[in-house]
């Protein structure tokens, strides 16, 4: 009887070993972004459109901005633009769009038709800046604060709930959206 | 309004599968036959209610109803219709529905197949079925509801992961959880033998078919799962010692223990504790896998979908489910006295090395899928068991399982001499070392590991081929029946697997290296010239499509295309090219353009010889399996009592 309870014994440890990761797979996911709170990367990039006017990380510190990874090519970025020109449109902050792995004529005539809610956009057609942004699939955007430090990333479409409940905060924290 | 039938569909099997849990069980109890059919009916409803409510999610795909979130979140208005099937098990909610569907399709088969059984065992078998099936809608019902709506209703989808769009993963999953879920089969005879403490001999041989089945439709599926991961993951390699990976190997491990216990347990009676406890844990082992994939405990390249509140769900599942039986295996498995007694010489001791062997296996690649979490949850640090651990252990327990093979085909049950046996192999042992000395010579890259393996592989192939020209020109009454026929077919396969598996990694060659449209480069003594690339533009991706062409000597062998896609969604995923064949594989994959123009590019080529060899074992494997599992024998009615003491000559017809 006790030689037979061995399969169940041996059991019951793997079971509160499984229910032991469990908890921390649970903790896993509550990790963020490794680069929250840390400087934006550093990237020199073409302006859409005007490959002669070259844009740097440095240029953009000062006044913050929500940068907004977006294609021609991505469904979501359409569904997702109506919220990014409404708060464009706001005033809240300024978009800056950062316009991954796109061809330039696709995005062009994709921003004549939907309309251009960016302050800037800048063309990383390598995709080279979204990876060190950590971008693995537009859309994705991040929130960077007055002195250059990304604060909240958004994996996927922005909505008007994570406007409300992230940015808006943030950005009267700051005291002066322009 | 189609997905809420749907759910209703749903709803209701649930409610059928708690009535087939009990009503059954108390008829069994008391002799009640009519409580005892509910056993049936239940099963045939059941398994109509959900192939209803799987047709209802398969059609919401295919008319693209993106109103159901989950069928907005797999797939969009680009994907080519072949993946819209294949996308409704593409994530967590529609894979559980499907691992639903093909439990009830085996309840089902159950229910249609099990007119000889007793009335009492019959209707136990259903009820254990009945009851796994109700735990396993709950958990669908409440935690992942394939249904569920999305309100406002998207304009369109996010699309279907571009890994999943692909060929092999229309028929890799179905054909894994046949395998997985089939073993639900095997765990109910044996739950349900231990009920009404009817462990016996023709309890075996009823549910030796079925294992069969299941183990042979889980080799396809890792087979299958395995080609993929080689071509379309584009690395070369074909097996990774992934999580999930191991959550299937560990079921097939002792589903293949299961297949020879059962043999002895049904031919000699011994074992008979012991086929039960494999019964038990090879479909814990299943559980486990859903487990371990479903919850995101272990990080994984395939976690598609996890996530851990389902987790706690699926422990608990499984606490209550192996728990519960390996605690009534305690209370009920029948006393020492069983079987007949065997020599320390006999094809009983052989199958029960080959069984330790097997269990020792499975549990190394148990701790070594564990340890990391174990680490983890001792706050010790994270760490990966790479394949150094797995490849050496495994080699290790492989070189006992191989010398060992043959011995147990010819050795007699009960009692046999050292001498006889050594006489009989003679030629497989010279078959060996031709092998191992001509892979010396004419591959002198294969290393000790390939000319041991090869060596192996003749030495088991050789027996198996021997065996069966004896077996065939025995009395025409003697000869092999499809239970024996299937087993040499599946043993020559483990022969092929172990060729493929020894030689490839040693003999083959790869290069990583940039290249300019114009470059050549001579691997393996095949001259690969890339030719530039240029767009290509697919259903719902574009791409940089390479072209290779490949000379040999000269002469043209083949011209490869390898593309670099970007789907829809901004998935981007390397499609591999490649020309397969039976001694080698020529194999293209293209990596990151490496500047601006796109003149130049990552590249990796492979030159893989005897891969196919590993599929082709495996595929023989599975068709010895299914093949066996025709046998005559396990057409006869119970009625007519096979109980006898075997003879010399029907144990002779008797496979291992």
């Amino acid at each position: 009887m006790i030689g037979r309870l061995v399969p169940v014994i041996l059991f019951l440890a793997l079971g509160v070993l499984l229910a032991v990761g469990l908890k921390i797979a649970d903790h896993k996911t509550e990790i963020p972004s490794p680069l929250i709170g840390k400087q934006m990367p550093e990237f020199t990039l073409p302006v859409l459109g005007q490959p002669e006017v070259m844009v740097s990380h440095e240029e953009l510190i000062g006044t913050p901005f929500l940068l907004n990874v977006w294609a021609s090519w991505c469904v979501t970025c359409r569904v997702e633009h109506p919220v990014i020109e409404e708060l464009a449109r706001s005033g809240l902050i300024r978009v800056v769009g950062l316009n991954y792995r796109d061809e330039e004529a696709d995005a062009q005539a994709w921003l004549a038709r939907f309309g251009n809610p960016y302050a800037l956009n800048i063309a990383d057609i390598t995709g080279r800046t979204a990876i060190d942004f950590g971008v693995y699939a537009a859309p994705e955007s991040f929130l960077v604060d007055p002195e250059g430090n990304i604060v909240f990333k958004q994996i996927g479409a922005v909505t008007p709930e994570v406007i409300e409940e992230e940015i808006v905060p943030r950005v009267r924290e700051w005291g002066k959206g322009p | 309004m189609l997905p809420e039938l749907g759910q209703i569909a749903l709803i209701g099997a649930l409610l059928i599968s708690l009535t087939m849990g009990t009503l059954p069980l108390i008829g069994a109890s008391n002799g009640n036959q009519k409580l005892m059919r509910v056993g049936q009916t239940g099963a045939i409803a059941q398994f109509f209610l959900i192939a209803f409510s799987f047709v209802i999610l398969t059609w919401a795909f295919v008319v693209q109803d993106f109103s159901v979130e989950y069928v907005a979140r797999n797939s969009n208005s680009l994907l080519p219709m072949q993946y819209r099937f294949s996308a409704v098990w593409g994530s967590h909610e529609g894979s559980l529905l499907l691992w639903e569907l093909i439990l009830c399709l085996w309840t089902f088969a159950v229910a249609i197949f099990s007119k000889k059984l007793p009335d009492d065992f019959r209707a136990r078998t259903l009820a254990v079925l009945g009851w796994i099936s109700a735990g396993f809608l709950l958990f669908v019902i409440f935690t992942s509801n394939p249904f569920g709506r999305l309100i406002p209703q998207a304009v369109d989808g996010l699309d279907l992961n571009p890994l999943l769009q692909d060929p092999g993963l229309i028929i890799h999953p179905p054909m894994l959880y046949m395998g997985y879920v089939g073993f639900s089969v095997s765990f109910a005879f044996a739950v349900a033998a231990l009920l009404g403490q009817q462990v016996t001999r023709e309890w075996v041989r009823w549910s030796r078919p079925w294992t069969h089945v299941a183990w042979a439709f889980l080799t396809l599926g890792i087979a299958l799962g395995s080609w993929w991961a080689y071509y379309e993951l584009g690395w070369g390699g074909w097996w990774f010692w992934d999580p999930v990976e191991n959550a299937s190997f560990m079921p097939w491990i002792i589903g293949t223990a299961l297949i020879h216990s059962q043999a002895v347990t049904e031919k000699r009676g011994t074992f008979r504790n012991w086929t039960l406890i494999l019964a038990i844990t090879a479909f814990s082992l299943c559980l486990l896998g859903t487990f371990l994939v479903r919850s995101g405990v272990l990080t994984s390249v395939h976690a598609f979908a996890s996530d851990p509140t389902r987790g706690v769900f699926i422990l608990t599942y499984l606490v209550v489910v192996v728990g519960g039986s390996l605690l009534l295996f305690a209370i009920r498995a029948p006393g020492m006295v069983q079987g007949s007694n065997f020599a320390g010489l006999s094809r009983e001791t052989l199958i029960l090395l080959n069984n330790l062997l097997l269990v020792v296996m499975a549990a190394m690649v148990l701790t070594g899928t564990l340890y990391p979490l174990l680490l983890d949850a001792l706050d010790a640090g994270k760490i990966s068991v790479g394949p150094p651990y797995f490849g050496t252990l495994f080699a290790l327990l492989l070189i006992p399982l191989a010398v060992l093979l043959p011995f147990g085909f010819y050795a007699r049950w009960q009692e046999d001499s050292l001498k006889r046996l050594l006489g009989e192999l003679r030629v497989p042992a010279f078959a060996a070392l031709v092998g191992g000395v001509a892979t010396y010579f004419l591959l002198p890259t294969a290393g000790g590991w390939g000319v041991a393996g090869v060596a192996g592989a003749f030495w088991i192939m050789a027996s198996c081929l021997r065996y069966y020209r004896e077996r065939m020109t025995a009395n025409p009454g003697q000869r092999p029946g499809r239970g024996e026929t299937g087993m040499i077919i599946a043993h020559f396969g483990v022969g092929l697997f172990l060729v493929g598996a020894s030689l490839t990694n040693p003999v083959s060659s790869e290069k990583h290296l940039r290249m300019v449209a114009g470059d050549s480069f001579e691997l393996a003594g095949y001259n690969f010239v890339f030719e530039g690339t240029r767009g290509v533009r697919g259903p719902n991706y574009v791409a940089d499509e390479g072209e290779f062409i490949v000379y040999k000597s000269g002469k043209r062998v083949t011209s490869l295309y390898p593309q670099k896609r970007r789907y829809s969604n901004g998935q981007v995923m390397t499609e591999a090219a490649l020309d397969p064949g039976l001694t080698r594989d020529l194999y293209v994959g293209l990596g990151e353009a490496l500047n601006e123009q796109g003149t130049a590019w990552a590249v990796r080529l492979y030159h893989k010889p005897f891969i196919r060899f590993i599929w082709i074992g495996a595929l023989l494997m599975m068709a010895g399996g299914f093949l066996a599992a025709t046998d005559r024998r396990y057409r006869r009615p119970v009625s007519q009592k096979a109980e006898t003491r075997p003879t010399d000559a029907n144990l002779a017809e008797a496979p291992a």
